[in-house]
């Protein structure tokens, strides 16, 4: 069947993600504005906009990272809800796609689907929702149900709860209602609602996911409409599509039917030469020497303040077993002793610093694109050639004016290329992604 | 709070629930235009309403000078998401938010997210629960949290970040909960968001009244309403700004108040019929003894094009009006000094120098 055979679209098309916290973002340059003014958000965004963006994505904080017990310091850090930041986006733009990253681990399902529904509809529809779990007692310290989750059911929990959102947002008979009830009663939790919103313009909000484990993989190509990879590079993206193709036919949609956006970062320059220059300096601001000590004492599980940022690695042993969730979903984990002993090894091997193992570590090595703005398009056509992503989600290093070169020179590029779009193909995300509108299902509300 | 001469200058607040999800902009911009001091958004439980606070914060970037204040219930709802959506609030629309908590008395509320039907006394006190999480995590970062010092690294002084600890009282009827902190957003722009809430649900045994800004007051007829608010006062003292709830149909277009077709008003809510000049005189009264007045009206654009071109003029030529501030905050509105930081490491109270 030719729905289980890939079709490139020749295109690619681009997101936003403001990230908000964490070291990608510098502020220590003085051109590095406000985190948190609306003005921050309504300049990237509406330059986003301009560039023919997709996309608009928000992280969602639950619990603020922290370092050797205390709130981490060194970083970027405090960030607005991200369904209230978009509601007042969609004031203040008319196209762009509004991406609520929202967590099934601490939201209520009927809630949360409602709040979309309702950013859906005030936006347009332009709304959606990237969907994420957790599962730890850290950060459930922050709501009425605390911790209460295994990790090895986060999946589990968290299709249960999309696919009751699905079936909320399904159940208005007709534009105008009747809505029938929707049943659900899981492990955790029991739902018994009978919605109030009618479906939107784009149907329903559409569906971000980014699981890289084979049980996220899964999760994606059964539920979502597009995946936020972590897969940007050329060949790992050839083979990652392959991968989802292989798995969504398996699921039973169409080998088109989940997009592809890696997470990425862009650093350009009018030359090769400049980006590179540029690149250097960038690095130099996302870590800093307090917060190469900083990463390191996160996985030593103590204070390394005495050892030199431009030394090598410590050669004492670290004191904790494992890693600490408090530093972040992605530090969760590893085991301290072997680590150490690994990274000290491979920073003996290549002759680093502790300045500048760190900085490899953490500078998303793997995700930017660095270089002159007609090299980098040459680059990402290459891409819509063959399909392997269907655009990316870049994380700008700087608030608010870090979409700028890319909206004014790269974007051009892309399009002069014939792999761009020149102009949004509707209103809805669903239409500007090129998505198929969702078929109601007829399965009766009780399961 | 404030004097009897600066009360005598109110507030005037207009619910915007009517304009649904596509008529934001439009409503509240007339309601702005129109001189109102604030635009409320009911989350009323029927089919089509989208979510209140979403409505404000939609509201907030197309407006400089109106307060945008959602209903947001605090039985269903998690403390810690409605703490930082307000907070959100706050800064997309400059220091203009506030927020009217609400105890749902909805089974249908609670088995829509799996919990106990609450009622009878356990509604206060989650009510009292979710506003104090509230004020604690807005203060959870200090106004000058965020320091960007290139020299030592710090993006934030870790001094002035504050875990809120909160836990339910022993005696909390409801399931117990807890919440850490500190929030993940810093602190609002106006500090401390003015919150507001039914009279009905504040008081002795109750959520204390030093809990909220300002109260709702209902009563079953206009002419009821200014003893009503005179009880308030009494019961809850100066420092809680009274707001009575108004109905409002109006003679317009042509028809009079009376014959026109409107839906009936809220239960409990005193609605007026009449002219545009009665209301001048009604608001005018009102306004001598409430710090504030929230209008409900029958048909949005029908009652706001009368009370823009004839009731407002009229209130603010006699001085009954306090002027808009522009780009000014709710607690502006509401005359409210200056948030203090319950966690406060800098400012040093004088009473404390002795300690």
């Amino acid at each position: 069947m030719t729905r289980d055979i890939f079709q490139p679209s020749g295109q690619i098309q681009f997101g936003i993600f403001f990230q908000g916290v964490n070291s990608g973002t510098i502020w220590k340059a003085p051109e590095a504005g406000s985190q948190t003014d609306f003005e921050s958000f309504r300049h990237i965004a509406q330059t986003a906009e301009r560039g023919k963006f997709a996309a608009f994505f928000l992280g969602e904080g639950l619990r603020l990272r922290e370092h050797l017990g205390r709130p981490h310091a060194l970083d970027v850090v405090g960030r607005p809800d991200a369904q209230t930041m978009l509601a007042a986006l969609a004031a203040v733009t008319r196209n762009i796609g509004l991406v609520a990253t929202q967590n099934t681990t601490y939201n209520d399902p009927a809630d949360l689907a409602h709040r979309l529904s309702s950013l859906d509809l005030i936006s347009g529809g332009r709304a959606a929702w990237n969907i994420v779990t957790t599962d730890n007692a850290w950060t459930g310290a922050n709501f009425r149900r605390g911790g209460y989750l295994d990790h090895a059911d986060r999946y589990k929990h968290a299709e249960a709860f999309v696919e009751t959102a699905k079936r909320i947002w399904d159940s208005w008979e007709t534009p105008t209602g009747p809505a029938r009830r929707v049943l659900h009663e899981g492990q955790h939790y029991t739902v018994d609602v009978t919605p109030r919103l009618p479906r939107s313009a784009q149907y329903r909000p559409v569906l971000f996911q980014a699981g890289d484990s084979p049980d996220g993989r899964d999760f994606a190509a059964r539920q979502a409409d597009v995946i936020f990879s972590a897969h940007p590079k050329f060949d790992a993206a050839v083979e990652f599509r392959r991968d989802i193709v292989a798995r969504s036919v398996a699921a039973g949609r169409g080998a088109n039917a989940v997009q592809i956006m890696p997470a990425s970062e862009f650093i350009l320059g009018a030359t090769d030469q400049e980006a590179q220059e540029k690149k250097a300096w960038v690095r130099s601001l996302q870590i800093g020497p307090q917060q190469a000590i900083a990463y390191l004492e996160q996985f030593w599980g103590r204070e390394l303040s005495s050892y030199d940022p431009d030394g090598p690695l410590p050669e004492i042993d670290p004191v904790v077993e494992k890693t600490s969730e408090t530093r972040g979903s992605g530090f969760h984990g590893a085991k301290a002793r072997q680590l150490a002993d690994q990274w000290r090894a491979e920073a003996k091997d290549k002759g680093l610093s502790i300045r500048q193992f760190v900085s490899s570590k953490t500078a998303r090595i793997d995700s930017t694109f660095t270089g002159s703005y007609t090299a980098v398009a040459d680059h990402l056509a290459e891409y819509a050639r063959v399909g392997a992503v269907d655009g990316f989600n870049i994380s700008p290093w700087l608030i608010p004016t870090g979409l700028d070169d890319i909206v004014n020179h790269l974007v051009p590029e892309l399009q002069e290329r014939g792999v761009y779009p020149t102009e949004y193909r509707g209103t809805t995300l669903r239409e500007n992604l090129g998505l198929e509108t969702p078929v109601r299902s007829e399965q009766p509300a009780h399961v | 709070m404030s004097t009897f001469e600066e009360r005598k200058a109110g507030f005037l607040a207009v619910e915007l629930d009517g304009a649904g999800y596509e008529g934001i902009a439009a409503a509240v911009l007339a309601a702005e235009s129109a001189g109102f001091h604030a635009a409320t958004f009911k989350d009323t439980p029927e089919a089509g309403r989208a979510n209140a606070l979403q409505r404000a914060a939609f509201a907030g970037p197309v407006t400089r000078t109106i307060a945008v204040v959602p209903e947001i219930d605090t039985v269903y709802t998690e403390p810690f998401h409605v703490s930082t959506q307000l907070a959100s609030l706050d800064y997309v629309s400059g220091g203009r938010a506030g927020w009217i908590a609400t105890a749902a008395v909805s089974p249908e509320a609670a088995a829509a997210v799996g919990r106990s039907f609450v009622e009878g006394d356990a509604l206060a006190q989650e009510a009292a629960a979710s506003i104090e999480v509230s004020r604690r995590l807005w203060d959870s970062w200090e106004d000058d949290a965020v320091i960007r010092d290139v020299a030592t690294g710090r993006y934030i002084d870790v001094d002035k970040l504050h875990y809120a600890d909160f836990e339910t009282p022993a005696d909390f009827s409801g399931a117990a909960y807890s919440v850490k902190g500190p929030s993940i957003i810093p602190r609002p722009l106006q500090g401390q968001l003015p919150v507001l809430a039914a009279a009905s649900l504040v008081g002795e045994g109750l959520v204390p009244s030093d809990a909220v800004d300002a109260v709702l007051v209902s009563a079953p007829t206009p002419e009821l309403l200014a003893a009503e608010v005179r009880d308030a006062r009494a019961r809850l003292g100066s420092s809680v700004a009274i707001v009575a709830e108004l109905d409002v149909v109006l003679d317009a277009r042509g028809q009079s108040a009376a014959t026109r077709q409107v839906p009936s008003p809220e239960s409990g809510l005193a609605r007026f019929v009449g002219s545009a000049a009665d209301l001048t005189e009604l608001l005018g009264s009102l306004l001598n003894e409430a710090d504030g007045v929230r209008l409900h009206l029958a048909a949005l654009d029908v009652e706001l094009e009368e009370l823009s071109r004839l009731v407002l003029p009229e209130l603010r030529r006699r001085g009954a009006l306090r002027p808009p501030v522009q780009d000014g905050t709710f607690r502006d509105v509401l005359g409210l000094a200056p948030a203090e930081n319950r966690y406060s490491t800098t400012a040093v109270a004088p009473l404390a120098a002795g300690k």
